[in-house]
């Protein structure tokens, strides 16, 4: 059986969530066997939808010491669950939740993990996992040994299929839940910003944007595309944007659809953390910035000007469409 | 109050990704080995900076790898700790060198254990969490700060959206990312130090790893930029919409 983790936050199922049940959908097919989805706690949402990503059944664990988040009572939950409904395959999505647990569930059942994998593994011969390595710049191909088998899917890597006519049923699992100790003491959540790594179009700002007063004309066009906002190292660094933009090798890895790069020259460490996305878009003064070499679209001229006229551009496309 | 900090080796930043023996191996001919960044910038800073303001605090660092380990635990010494342990052997997987690090944490008992968030080569972000359910401690990851009073620490860190604000009393697995600490050049002081302190040698726990690399891939070089006329961004917008299917 191939058990997806439901990852939630604020009552909701997360995207990253529908990501990987559709893996794990896709993963059941492939190996002729069924796929459940496994909740610690509770959602608002209706979980009988997530039949509609091919999710036949959602084992539920409530109980009161799952109300917040405990990774090392998570992990201990979530191994005994996959454990005695015997699941032999288990994923999760590398997001922040699954960086958490995935390791400490793979570590407590010995079955071999591949994080950041980015497609369904290859298993003619074996079980082979293709996961992004030396921070996107190459791919590795890992095979797991193990009996029971761990993967934890990159965001934005596995296209969210639904539209199937399953109703998922909900059966309670009874596991003992041990006590924790990490107690919560405060949230801060950037409200109304689109999360980066979910994104599927993030518009970034480099030095070229000469200051954090200018960075207006881009959150226009990111309000206008609905796309997350990011910088590279040197804005982050000199606290022009919050550190948690700092898109790159050591900072944030993002996958979107489109990444639209303004004011960014494109140093190695930077096209590391954004050479995942499948477009870019590079606008720049300087046509010899290296940015352009790892671009599908560039223009060579004035942010200032550019990026106003970019987002009356895409007002106009949607006006008409 | 005792702090393990996990230490890394892994290609400079900027160094050629290339691989020989038929995409089986990494090709480190020329290639510049550092201390993984996350490790050296921001958990053994901290863990130094926690030391400063309480001199009774010991620090020892470790790495699994074999004797060319050896010039990065250096240099990792002369920015700070007391002590270090390399287990010699070469890392197969993550779970094999978490369970290495087990071992020895599971005789040292520490208060702190410190890894940085992944290594920026295989990108595992494994070691903290692994290590963690190996001695059944409290994990933390992805921490943006890190305090402590007494044996409770209150440490920030990432969640999808935002962050979140925990307390937890030690012992406590915390991996570490930007925010934590500020980068630190090692000193001449701290280098001729370096020199004199214990770098214990240790043999390997007998494990198995879980998993294997079979082969590494590039990936497809990029078609090729398509430059647009800075006079005619219309143009990029219908591209972005009718070939692309971005917008």
């Amino acid at each position: 059986m191939v058990l997806v983790y439901i990852d939630h936050q604020d009552n909701q199922i997360k995207k990253s969530t529908l990501e990987a049940v559709s893996y794990g959908a896709a993963l059941a097919k492939q190996l002729g066997t069924e796929v459940h989805g496994l909740l610690l706690g509770s959602v608002n949402d209706d979980l009988a939808a997530l039949g509609a990503y091919e999710l036949k059944n959602v084992y539920q664990i409530n109980d009161s010491a799952l109300a917040h988040f405990d990774a090392q009572v998570f992990v201990k939950t979530i191994a005994a669950a996959a454990t005695k409904v015997g699941a032999t395959s288990i994923v999760f999505s590398h997001n922040q939740t699954g960086k958490a647990l995935c390791a400490g569930v793979s570590a407590l059942l010995k079955a071999g993990l591949v994080t950041g994998a980015i497609a369904l593994p290859n298993t003619s011969a074996g079980f082979v996992v293709k996961k992004s390595v030396f921070s996107g710049k190459a791919f590795a191909n890992v095979s797991i040994q193990t009996a029971v088998k761990i993967i934890a899917i990159s965001p934005n890597s596995y296209k969210v299929e639904g539209g199937a006519a399953v109703v998922a049923t909900t059966t309670p699992l009874d596991i003992a839940v041990s006590a924790g100790h990490v107690n919560i003491t405060a949230v801060h959540k950037t409200s109304g910003e689109i999360s980066l790594t979910e994104a599927d179009i993030v518009v970034s700002g480099g030095r070229g944007l000469k200051g954090p007063e200018n960075w207006g004309i881009l959150l226009d066009l990111a309000k206008e595309l609905g796309a997350a906002t990011a910088c590279s190292r040197p804005v982050g660094d000199a606290h022009w944007r919050p550190h948690h933009e700092h898109v790159g090798q050591t900072g944030v890895q993002v996958a979107p659809n489109l990444y639209i790069a303004i004011g960014i020259s494109g140093a190695i460490q930077h096209l590391a953390g954004v050479n995942r996305s499948k477009t870019i878009v590079v606008i720049n003064k300087d046509p010899e910035a290296p940015f352009f070499k790892a671009a599908d679209y560039g223009i060579v001229g004035d942010a200032f000007e550019l990026v106003p006229q970019l987002t009356d551009a895409i007002k106009k496309m949607k006006a008409s469409a | 109050m005792k702090i393990l900090v996990c230490i890394s080796k892994t290609p400079d930043t900027t160094a050629k990704i290339a691989f020989t023996d038929g995409a089986k191996k990494f090709d480190e001919s020329g290639v510049q080995w550092i201390i993984n960044p996350y490790d050296e910038w921001y958990a053994l800073v901290r863990a130094i900076e926690l030391k400063e303001k309480d001199p009774t605090t010991i620090i020892h660092l470790i790495t699994v790898g074999g004797a060319d380990a050896e010039p990065i635990i250096r240099k990792a010494l002369a920015l700070g700790g007391d002590e270090a342990f390399r287990i010699n052997t070469d890392s197969a997987d993550s779970f094999s060198i978490a369970a290495q690090i087990a071992a020895v944490a599971n005789t040292e008992k520490y208060d702190l254990i410190f890894t940085g968030k992944e290594t920026i080569d295989y990108n595992g972000a494994s070691i903290g969490g692994m290590l963690a359910a190996l001695i059944d401690a409290p994990y933390i990851p992805l921490a943006t700060a890190f305090n402590i009073e007494g044996t409770t620490a209150t440490i920030t860190r990432e969640i999808e959206g935002g962050e979140e604000v925990v307390t937890v009393n030690h012992p406590v697995v915390v991996s570490c990312q930007k925010g934590v600490a500020e980068q630190r050049i090692p000193n001449m002081r701290g280098i001729m130090a370096a020199r004199t302190k214990p770098l214990n040698v240790i043999e390997p726990a007998a494990v198995e790893a879980l998993t294997s690399i079979e082969s590494f891939e590039l990936p497809a070089p990029k078609a090729g930029v398509k430059l647009i006329s800075p006079d005619n961004v219309e143009e990029l917008v219908r591209l972005l919409h009718e070939e692309a299917k971005a917008i």
